[in-house]
């Protein structure tokens, strides 16, 4: 038999008032890509603290190559030769690519101290990124690259410590599609040298380049897989523990009058001539590659950008959208696509978030109406089943799911007519993506119009009424949900109009 | 799922969140609130004097200044700000009404005003440029904290401006009972403030803005008016407490408040502020305000040193906010 690279047993990991990591076991075959699974909380990125000494377990034994270890601490996995690519990236924006990866071990010129041999570091990084085959300039400021090639660098890094065991926690979370091919073909080469612990949520990209899938459930061992043996049917029931009835609720809707319409709308750069309209009832699919101009979109009719020319109706009438409150006066509220950056005040509470767009509902200038103010909060969080909360609760410490919950509460709370939802499930686990479309039909039934901008496109394609598809900030293709396939999507959103 | 939208109302009685309450704000504030204590009972056993009503009621006096400028700079911090001209500020507006009184001859009531317009309008200036400019409020500040001190200078021509009118020195000098008048005004000024902050619109947008800009944005709030409405409110507070200063002192003295910004902060920061912004409350600074006073109090009670006043005001806000921040870190564990 051969050896395994690396076997973690019994792991545990107590934090004061949570078991996240109970008994769990965890192996690595050298040259291949065992992938690491389960809703937000499961435990996932714990495990990945214990292995890489930011939060040593409690107990359970690591070994690594036959060889038992313990570690405590950051330095302890690096001299094992263990690297994580966090899903933050962790690199100083002002310095060069060269100076990044050499943080804290530059190379000293002779024998004076506190001298830097740039010329040496900058070979070095040069020598490796080639290595990879990246175009990348080990010159360049990191600021001035994009996220894919920011990562690319820090899997240079990782190689330039010689390790062994490779961890990517999310990696292509923020990457377009051409960049996470990139990602996968280096994957494919880094194989050869060392072994890679991969997390996703992405089903379809764990069957593409993984050989084996663990599923962690609440802290748990729930098993492992062989990729090529198991179907996502079987992976998402075992991460959510239940029988997945079915992901998607889409019930059929009467689609009412026309609630909001664009017309010829141009932003320089980022829109062309974009015309469309959505009615009472209906959900709107809105599909394009990154960069498409779907978001710029949606920022122009919730009056973050304002456009150059065109003209937006609401319920008929012209109207003239300059700022995101004339937005919201008119019932147009966006969901936006980064609940953490755009969405939530992160160190506010629950209650307060909920309530930051009905606050005319209870501050009536200097007249305050708490009780009013209860009803709301408890109001939208059984509606949309806020778990794990109470109204004081930061927001901070809700999974990804709960925090999308907050955020569209958020917005209902403004009673809106027309509701854009930007990714809505990005980032969410399984068992909140199934609620999450529950309350969009719910939605659609009460009569709100919704705008829905995706990558996603099984959720494109079971969500919508119908779906607009853009390119290069082109309207290129509007299609009826009858007959919508992946393939056909792809084809207008890549621009491919053969 | 179940059907979604079925509104009902669930709240726990109304005898347990009454219960609830008091200790869910105290809770936050355990530390300082036991640093006050032992400091207190530490200054009752060495000092006889401390623990007189003449003292005490001489202590909320000595505080209530920094205490009204420690409220502005809680809602400047909490935006992600600063306000670094309180003190020529309070100097300028002080000095003017003092001035306009003794030297121009006008009414009580009218120079007042002035002075506090005054204020209010250098701190409208200072949120508009902030608003507009994008220009960090540190520097803006740091700019009108030169601008006002030497307006204030120019004014009397470097010299203070006495000022004997009865109705104007009973301002800062007179007492309803055994209570001085300073010491009313703040109080007025904290419950206005805890209002403006935690029961009115303008206060969640405060928070909301230094929570994270982007979302308040997002969210159809008016972040430059916010901003205007913030450092407007800080220019008032200086004013009162300029007027009220100059009054206790029968002039209008142009150099005064050197300093006064640093312990203003220095108590919001004590009173648990974080100073990214969004997090923090007025009785936490009210806390911070007593922690100085009574430490500034107790070391001239105890006659050390004013020089080493300084070196041991100093050890204790490093060391209260370290422990303020350990507290913290305890609690992120996760």
């Amino acid at each position: 038999m051969i050896e395994k690279i690396l076997r973690m047993t019994g792991i545990c990991k107590s934090f004061p008032g949570v078991v996240a990591l109970k008994d769990v076991d965890f192996d690595l075959d050298a040259g291949e890509v065992h992938a690491l699974l389960g809703e937000n909380g499961a435990g996932k990125s714990t495990l990945i603290k214990v292995l890489g000494g930011i939060h040593p377990a409690d107990g359970g034994a690591i070994v690594i190559s036959g060889e038992p270890v313990r570690i405590r601490s950051v330095s302890d996995a690096q001299r094992a030769g263990i690297s994580i690519i966090h899903q933050e990236l962790y690199m100083v924006p002002e310095l060069t690519v060269a100076q990044n990866m050499f943080l804290g071990r530059e190379p000293m010129l002779g024998r004076l101290p506190m001298v830097l041999d740039q010329g040496k570091a900058l070979g070095a990084a040069q020598a490796l990124l080639d290595s990879i085959d990246m175009a990348i300039d080990a010159a360049a400021r990191v600021g001035d690259l994009s996220i894919a090639q920011q990562q690319m660098v820090e899997i240079a890094k990782a190689i330039s410590f010689d390790s062994r065991i490779l961890v990517m926690d999310e990696p292509t979370s923020s990457l377009t599609t051409k960049e996470t091919e990139a990602l996968y073909a280096l994957i494919e080469r880094l194989r050869q040298r060392m072994a890679i612990v991969y997390i996703s949520h992405r089903m379809e990209e764990l069957f593409r380049i993984s050989n084996r899938v663990t599923i962690l459930r609440d802290g748990r061992y729930i098993g492992t897989r062989e990729t090529a043996n198991t179907t996502s049917d079987e992976l998402i029931e075992m991460m959510v523990g239940r029988k997945l009835q079915e992901l998607f609720t889409k019930t059929a809707t009467e689609a009412g009058e026309v609630v909001l319409e664009a017309r010829n709308l141009c932003r320089a750069h980022k829109l062309q001539d974009v015309s469309f309209s959505v009615r009472k009832g209906e959900i709107l699919g809105v599909a394009g590659i990154v960069g498409a101009g779907r978001t710029e979109l949606m920022r122009c009719l919730c009056g973050i950008d304002t456009i150059d020319s065109g003209e937006i109706l609401k319920d008929g009438r012209p109207v003239v959208i300059r700022r995101p409150s004339d937005a919201i006066r008119l019932g147009i509220a966006m969901v936006p696509e980064n609940r953490k950056e755009e969405g939530l005040i992160a160190c506010g509470t629950v209650g307060f978030n909920l309530t930051l767009e009905a606050l005319a509902d209870f501050m009536h200038g200097w007249w305050f109406d708490a009780k009013c103010e209860g009803r709301i909060i408890a109001d939208y969080t059984r509606r949309l089943s806020i778990r794990n909360a109470s109204p004081e609760t930061l927001v901070d410490k809700l999974s990804g799911g709960n925090q999308q919950k907050v955020v569209i509460a958020k917005w209902l709370a403004s009673r809106p007519t027309v509701l854009i939802l930007d990714e809505p499930t990005r980032g969410v686990d399984v068992g909140a993506k199934a609620e999450i479309y529950a309350i969009i039909d719910a939605l659609a039934h009460q009569g709100v119009a919704i705008i829905m901008v995706s990558s996603d496109l099984p959720e494109i394609i079971n969500m919508s009424d119908r779906v607009l598809v853009m390119f290069h900030g082109r309207k290129v293709a509007e299609l009826l949900r009858k007959g919508l396939t992946q393939k056909l999507i792809m084809k207008y959103a890549t621009g491919d109009t053969q | 799922m179940s059907p979604v939208f079925t509104p009902t109302v669930q709240q726990p009685s109304l005898a347990l969140r009454a219960l609830a309450m008091p200790y869910r704000y105290i809770k936050p504030k355990l530390g300082i609130l036991m640093g006050l204590f032992l400091m207190s009972a530490t200054l009752s056993y060495l000092s006889p004097a401390f623990l007189t009503t003449s003292n005490l009621i001489n202590v909320l006096r000595q505080v209530s200044t920094n205490a009204n400028l420690a409220f502005g700079m809680t809602l400047a911090i909490l935006i992600g700000g600063i306000d670094l001209s309180v003190g020529p500020v309070l100097a300028l507006s002080g000095t003017l009404a003092a001035g306009l009184i003794a030297l121009s001859g006008l009414p009580v009531w009218l120079a007042v005003l002035i002075g506090l317009a005054c204020g209010t309008l250098i701190g409208c200036f200072n949120g508009f440029i902030i608003s507009r400019t994008g220009i960090a409020p540190f520097i803006v500040t740091l700019a009108t904290m030169q601008i006002a001190r030497g307006m204030a200078y120019v004014y009397t021509g470097g010299h203070p401006v006495s000022c004997y009118v009865d109705s104007f020195n009973y301002l800062g000098g007179g007492y309803i009972s055994r209570v001085p008048l300073p010491v009313i005004y703040t109080a007025v000024v904290f419950l206005g403030m805890c209002f403006l902050l935690y029961r009115t619109r303008f206060g969640r947008y405060v928070y909301a803005l230094g929570g994270n800009r982007n979302a308040a944005v997002y969210s159809g709030i008016n972040i430059n008016r916010v901003q205007v409405l913030v450092y407007s409110i800080i220019g008032f507070l200086s004013a009162v407490s300029g007027i009220v200063l100059c009054s206790r002192m029968y002039s209008g003295q142009p150099t005064i408040g050197n300093g006064f910004e640093l312990d203003a902060i220095a108590a919001v920061v004590l009173g648990g502020t974080s100073f990214s912004g969004g997090t923090g409350t007025l009785g936490g600074t009210l806390l911070g305000v007593f922690v100085i006073g009574i430490l500034n109090n107790g070391l001239n009670l105890l006659n050390i040193n004013s020089f080493w006043q300084l070196v041991i005001k100093g050890v204790v806000i490093l060391l209260a906010v370290y422990v303020d921040i350990l507290k913290k870190r305890g609690k992120n564990a996760r």
